[in-house]
């Protein structure tokens, strides 16, 4: 299967025993619902990894002008789906303001698609992530995480107010729920395979 | 960008930078090996000459006797990413652990592994 892109130091037979990873992204605001979703749809509790990055390490995975000012660590949150002996789907939760663009890229870099989690109490938060995607061409779902009390949008609502094209996904969710969390990452594998059909 | 200066810089943002830095002997980045957040890593041998190996290194390979993205080991041990990755890229010089690089867009998923991932979400 994917034979073609490993390592070349492990052999064909050797990567036999090791899967493959897919990542997918769940992308929004502070407080969206991000790791609650992980967590709803993750094997295992989320795990929580730090980059320590500067912009002058944007994309790359060295430590040159990490004794500079302006260092920050980003920390993500982000879990795992065994789908079976030779595949693993991690999902990040990526931080969505638009100062954390320059770890994005790595991030994006090779992703399945991304889920963008709006916040109907703040929708403009996932403004930045949407413009992202957009110019990345990588597919992606907005799913709109409905908190009680909130005021409810239906979907077409959010699409206007957010200018999404109809050939994206809008999709309202409850991020605690992990049948509603699989109903938002099936969705989003969906219109990739869709695309791909598209595109061959 | 003077934004990256606050919330996301923890209060202890020296300690955390400083001691990585000395724990990968000062490289920046591992020789060859280009690894990525989910590149998945696994030992590669049984018997380990610890003493030839930084601490952390011995640790990382109790860690991969299971198959794991580096993003997992990082969590795991609660070292960085980016001094993970100098870590396990020295350990796959030397031979102590084989990665498998993740999809990427230059060689994309196909429809059975998108059909695969559908099922095993559909699982859940």
């Amino acid at each position: 299967m994917a034979s073609n892109d490993s390592d070349p130091r492990a052999s064909a037979a050797e990567e036999e025993r090791i899967p493959a990873a897919i990542k997918i992204l769940i992308a929004g605001g502070f407080g969206a619902g991000k790791t609650t979703m992980v967590g709803s749809v993750s094997e295992v509790a989320p795990l929580r990894t730090e980059e320590v990055m500067t912009e002058a390490s944007l994309g790359v995975d060295d430590l040159s002008g990490v004794e500079a000012k302006g260092t920050t660590t980003v920390a993500l949150d982000f879990g795992r789906i065994t789908i079976n002996d030779d595949l693993v789907l991690y999902m990040f939760g990526t931080p969505g303001q638009q100062r954390f663009w320059f770890m994005w890229e790595e991030l994006a870099l090779g992703a399945l698609g991304a889920v963008v989690l709006a916040d109907t109490r703040r929708l403009e938060t996932c403004f930045p992530a949407v413009d992202f995607f957009e110019r990345r061409g990588l597919p992606f779902v907005v799913a709109v995480n409905c908190f009680e009390g909130a005021h409810t949008y239906t979907a077409e609502e959010v699409r206007a107010a957010l200018s999404i094209p109809e050939a994206i996904p809008v999709l309202l969710c409850d991020a605690r729920s992990r049948a509603s969390s699989k109903e938002v990452l099936l969705t989003l594998v969906r219109s990739v395979a869709d695309r791909m059909a598209a595109t061959a | 960008m003077s934004e990256s200066n606050d919330a996301g810089l923890d209060a202890d943002g020296i300690g955390s930078v400083v001691r990585p830095y000395i724990l990968t002997e000062g490289r920046q980045r591992s020789d060859g090996v280009r690894l990525d957040m989910v590149s998945v890593v696994i030992a590669a041998r049984a018997e380990v000459d610890e003493m030839a190996l930084e601490p952390e290194q011995v640790r990382i390979l109790e860690l991969c006797r299971r198959a794991q993205s580096v993003a997992e080991v990082s969590a795991h041990l609660d070292i960085p990413v980016a001094v993970v990755k100098v870590l396990l890229g020295d350990l796959i010089g030397r031979g102590y652990v084989l990665a498998r690089a993740p999809y990427t867009t230059e060689s994309p998923v196909n429809r059975d592994v998108l059909q695969a991932v559908l099922d095993g979400i559909q699982r859940l």
